[in-house]
């Protein structure tokens, strides 16, 4: 189902909106003083589930693209990774800053020694790399190969926020196995599916080098250096 | 609720307390879910009359106590600070009694030198006990002398009235000094023994709960720092005291024991 510009602007503009609603409920919900006991969990929780609800959604923009053949899909994946990454630096800042306190020596020591902070300090800091790249100059200057290549560390990203969560409860992992079974669901099949393909290559499904059938809009990458 | 007004206590902090609904709907109640309030709801379903206190073991007199025996007894308020393990607390008026004055009554023999406690489960009303997340029920355990201890307290009542069902009604250990997992809920079940008590929490996750489990900043939790803590209704952090403030009153049971192995 293709669908025009105008109307892609249309569907854009509404999820940015949509994206805006579990922050806009927190805030809603801490000025109105409605977020319980003890406020600044539940602002850290909030925004913990909703980073991970955000990577989980944008690791299934591939999956929903291919099955569905709407091609249009992969062009709301960047707003959707980059919803994941403004979630997490807030779930960051709030423990920071309302958490922590600028308490640089606390901070550090749970960064170090409790696995579940480690882990989840880790994810962060990779989301870094792939929030500066995630416009067109970087695409441009890196190349697409690489570009996709280190964009692919939303695997490891997505598994480690996982771990972080799973790690972070005292007992019940019901929830946290949910995000484990979405993730490792959404990464096996894109396993499956590369799999299948290299066979069907082998076997001569493809011509080799033929370049695969472009739809959509033609980004040109060329090298801005002389 | 049923007013439940106790005699003041010595024994009471002066920090204000945390206030009552905040104390009612925010806590572990690990029988009826796995977050900080959905045992407010689903403890509703507990039926707390009849309730009888079985107090049995090492003693020359056993016996059964039915709630309302317990209720007849001189109660006082005593205003307590309670510290729990992932690093929240608060300052909370029970209404109770001495566990000691309890077994004092049963006299326990010399060679008791612990004391368990079992709390109510149900697996019909407790969605956590249905599915077996720990070894149900719920067990805690103290040395004989630290359940002798003047502060530790069992309690009825909160804030002058009867205590609601999410505190753990209508009766529950309240140990001050030691992280708010060992102040077992609905107790219904108290046994004098010989040898240290496998708690439920020791035999789901040794390597993180141990027996003393006394509040000690020194000491990690290896998910949390203890070093400091969230005072509810406060927005920033307090220092966590050793034995949770009440050191003066109980370090010396501790005295020649490595903490940081013990904990």
């Amino acid at each position: 189902m293709p669908i025009s510009d105008r109307q892609l602007a249309a569907v854009k503009a509404a999820l940015f909106l949509l994206c805006l609603v579990p922050l806009a409920r927190l805030g809603w919900d801490a000025w109105r003083n409605a977020l319980g006991p003890n406020p600044i969990e539940a602002i850290q929780r909030g925004l913990g589930l909703w980073t991970l609800n955000l990577l989980v959604i944008t690791l299934c923009v591939t999956p929903l693209r291919r099955l569905s053949g709407w091609a249009w899909l992969v062009r709301l994946r960047r707003m959707l990774g980059l919803y994941a990454f403004f979630y997490a630096a807030l779930h960051f800042a709030n423990y920071l800053w309302l958490d922590q306190f600028f308490d640089w020596n606390e901070i550090g020591r749970d960064i170090l020694k409790r696995p579940f902070i480690t882990v989840g300090f880790a994810a962060f800091v990779l989301l870094l790399p792939l929030a500066a790249t995630s416009n067109r100059h970087a695409l441009r200057r890196l190349g697409g190969r690489r570009w996709q290549a280190l964009h692919r560390s939303i695997y490891p990203i997505a598994i480690l926020a996982v771990i972080h969560y799973w790690w972070l409860v005292k007992r019940d992992v019901a929830t946290p196995a949910l995000y484990a079974i979405a993730v490792l669901a959404l990464l096996g099949l894109r396993a499956l599916w590369r799999d299948r393909e290299r066979r069907e290559q082998l076997a001569g499904k493809y011509a080799p080098q033929q370049p695969p059938r472009v739809r959509g809009r033609i980004i040109p990458i060329v090298s801005q250096r002389k | 609720a049923q007013g439940l007004p106790g005699r003041k206590s010595a024994l009471s902090t002066l920090e204000p307390p945390t206030p009552r609904d905040d104390i009612v709907n925010y806590g572990n109640f690990l029988e009826f879910a796995s977050d900080k309030f959905g045992h407010v709801e689903r403890s509703q379903a507990m039926a707390v009359r009849p309730w009888t206190v079985t107090v049995d073991g090492l003693v020359a007199k056993p016996r059964r106590f039915a709630i309302e025996d317990l209720l007849r007894l001189p109660l006082e308020e005593r205003i307590y600070r309670h510290r729990c393990v992932e690093g929240w607390s608060m300052v909370v008026p029970w209404v109770g009694f001495p566990l000691a004055s309890l077994l004092k009554q049963v006299e326990p023999l010399g060679s008791a030198k612990y004391v368990e406690f079992v709390s109510h489960a149900d697996p019909a009303i407790m969605p956590n006990v249905r599915r077996q997340l720990l070894d149900w029920p719920y067990l805690e355990g103290l040395r004989l002398d630290e359940a002798l201890h003047p502060l530790t307290l069992l309690a009825v009542g909160l804030y002058g009235e009867v205590l609601p069902k999410s505190n753990g009604a209508p009766l529950r250990l309240v140990v001050p000094w030691k992280y708010g997992y060992k102040s077992a809920k609905s107790v219904v079940a108290i046994r004098l023994v010989e040898r240290e008590p496998r708690t439920i929490w020791m035999k789901g996750v040794p390597e993180e709960y141990g027996f003393y489990a006394n509040v000690n900043p020194a000491v990690d939790h290896p998910r949390w720092s203890q070093k400091r803590e969230r005072r509810i209704g406060e927005f920033f952090k307090r220092d966590t005291l050793p034995f949770n403030g009440y050191a003066d009153q109980v370090a010396q049971l501790y005295a020649g024991m490595d903490l940081r192995k013990s904990f």
